[in-house]
């Protein structure tokens, strides 16, 4: 079967105006492939290219050579714009230069209205787009009286009630405080379970990129590592070498055992780390 | 000495307008000469508004903000005076770079107080030194530098005014791992070397409990908490009560203990966990 999105042998320079691109690629070689249905998370430092990534797969940027694919489409393809963009919505960090109307259920239906939906459906989807995260309580409220993490819910319910069949959030938590974060998280795993919508999310914090099902990591345009989160955070010191980081109960495990404690290779949230370090200390 | 004392504070938006809304309620506090300080709090807990207050931005609706035990609004037209003494990093202040060079950017807060050629030369390089920036970033402009580096320029500008109280409004949003590392350390290291006062605010509690020495919490305008690092983040149910969690490896520690481990869970770093531990197993 065709993968869903198709990454082959990318590599992409910014053009600089007036003059010569230089011979500076932002991707390098990027080959990926991402099956329907699959959470996938991307990591990367500053400038290792996940954000210019994360434009490639609706068509924002195209590819200086090679080619990505949507659902059997190139994104180069002219014809294909609006297909592919129904089908790959894009989360930005900042919530505030997200919204565009003054209340709510006005802004989840602006992707719709754009689409040509009749105003009937736009309605149902809205709704149901409010209740996917847990806003629809506050359809009449002003964005502006909102949370963060309530803003952030907001845009990505617009996304959503456009029904494209994957998301892609490129830092959505960045400016949230750590119950927003939260709340922006399970949102995302319940669209990816319940609805089976392909999440691509990107971020610098490794306890988020923990609840995906796969975790690429990103380095100067290349593709780096990519595994099951266990694989990855197994490798600490050179994802440390890579500007990255682990959790800190990955961490913790990770030194001790180095120390010649029997603990396992890889835990990744706070209840493995106590299970695994109660044997341990409990003797 | 108290260098910052807040008395009954209470700052309200839009007063006597239907958007009415209080952002601070009486506050109060003292923030004593070389304290480091952390401030957090769900977004929309009032931690913007009343950084702007401490360096005269915005003028409070009741109450007094002293400055080296002087009300700073008693002679408004003198109130710029306060902002060189406040030095204040806004959230992404890479935004606000404008000049042609690094080194005019940083020049500018020291050459509109006033300061000979000589004395500013002095100061930027002095400033751009602590924000980690090397001596041929200073000739370039600002936009050519990456991210991270943008972010050291700007923070280096405020640095070079020499202000008794530095305050930086999420300083790490948006950085890798290691941007987020090395930036902590350096402000740390400048506090350590300049003995001043720091201010910090921020959404990650683990940045918080690695560096700042007393944390003062905020929740929907009030003060909740204000005490040391050690007291706040014992208080872990209440902080989850108002949006706020305590760093991972603390509540790894709690829950050690919890199961009856008698270990120190007053613990904010993996290398203080670490020690712990391996003393514990050691007796």
């Amino acid at each position: 079967m065709e993968n869903f999105i198709q990454i082959n042998d990318v590599y992409f320079q910014y053009e600089e105006n007036g003059k010569d691109p230089s011979d500076k690629y932002v991707l390098n070689g990027i080959n990926l492939n991402i099956d329907k249905g699959e959470f996938v998370a991307i990591v990367g430092h500053n400038g290792s290219g996940k954000s210019t990534l994360a434009k490639h797969l609706n068509s924002i940027y195209l590819p200086t050579t090679g080619d990505v694919l949507i659902d059997g489409m190139n994104t180069k393809d002219d014809n294909k714009l609006f297909a592919i963009r129904k089908k790959v919505g894009l989360v930005l960090q900042n919530p505030d230069n997200q919204i565009v109307a003054g209340v709510v259920e006005d802004d989840v239906a602006f992707g719709c209205e754009n689409l040509g939906i009749h105003p009937r459906e736009i309605r149902k989807r809205v709704y149901e787009a409010l209740e996917a995260v847990d806003m629809y309580e506050y359809r009449k409220s002003s964005p502006d009286k909102l949370s963060g993490g309530q803003k952030q819910r907001i845009a990505i319910a617009g996304i959503i009630a456009m029904q494209p069949e994957c998301i892609v959030l490129d830092e959505p938590t960045a400016m949230l405080d750590p119950q927003g974060r939260e709340e922006v998280m399970s949102t995302i795993q319940k669209l990816n379970r319940e609805q089976n919508i392909t999440v691509i999310l990107i971020t610098h914090y490794m306890e988020e990129a923990v609840l995906a099902d796969r975790v690429i990591v990103l380095d100067l345009g290349t593709v780096f590592f990519d595994g099951t989160p266990r694989e990855v955070f197994a490798q600490v010191e050179p994802l440390k070498k890579r500007r990255l980081d682990v959790p800190q109960a990955t961490e913790l495990v990770h030194y001790l055992k180095g120390c010649g404690y029997p603990l396992p290779d890889c835990v990744l949230n706070e209840e493995e780390c106590v299970q695994a370090l109660l044997k341990i200390l409990k003797r | 000495m108290s260098i910052i004392k807040v008395e009954k504070l209470t700052l309200v938006y839009g007063q006597g307008t239907s958007f009415e809304k209080t952002a601070l309620n009486d506050v109060s506090f003292e923030i004593q000469s070389g304290d480091f300080v952390g401030v957090i709090g769900h977004t929309g807990s009032g931690k913007s508004t009343l950084v702007q207050l401490l360096n005269g931005l915005l003028k409070p609706t009741d109450g007094k903000v002293f400055l080296d035990g002087k009300d700073i609004w008693a002679n408004p037209k003198k109130i710029r005076n306060v902002r060189f003494k406040v030095g204040m990093v806004f959230q992404y202040p890479e935004y606000q770079l404008f000049e042609e060079t690094v080194y005019k950017d940083i020049a500018f807060g020291p050459k509109n107080m006033g300061m000979t050629e000589e004395e500013t030369d002095q100061k930027v390089r002095s400033a751009a030194e602590f924000a980690g920036l090397q001596s041929d970033h200073l000739y370039k402009s600002p936009f050519d530098l990456s991210g991270g580096e943008k972010r050291r320029a700007a923070i280096a500008g405020v640095i070079a005014m020499d202000p008794d109280v530095l305050i930086l409004d999420e300083p790490t949003a948006g950085l890798d791992p290691l941007g987020r590392d090395v930036l902590l350390s350096q402000i740390r290291n400048y506090h350590n070397m300049r003995k001043n006062t720091i201010v910090l605010v921020s959404h990650s509690m683990e940045d918080v409990a690695r560096i700042c020495d007393k944390i003062l919490v905020m929740d929907h305008g009030n003060k909740k908490m204000f005490d040391t690092t050690e007291n706040v983040f014992l208080r872990a149910e209440e902080l989850e009560s108002i949006g706020l969690r305590i760093p991972q490896i603390t509540k790894i520690m709690h829950m050690l203990k919890q199961n009856g481990v008698n270990i120190n869970a007053n613990i904010f770093t993996v290398e203080q966990a670490f020690n712990e531990i391996i003393n514990y197993l050691g007796t």
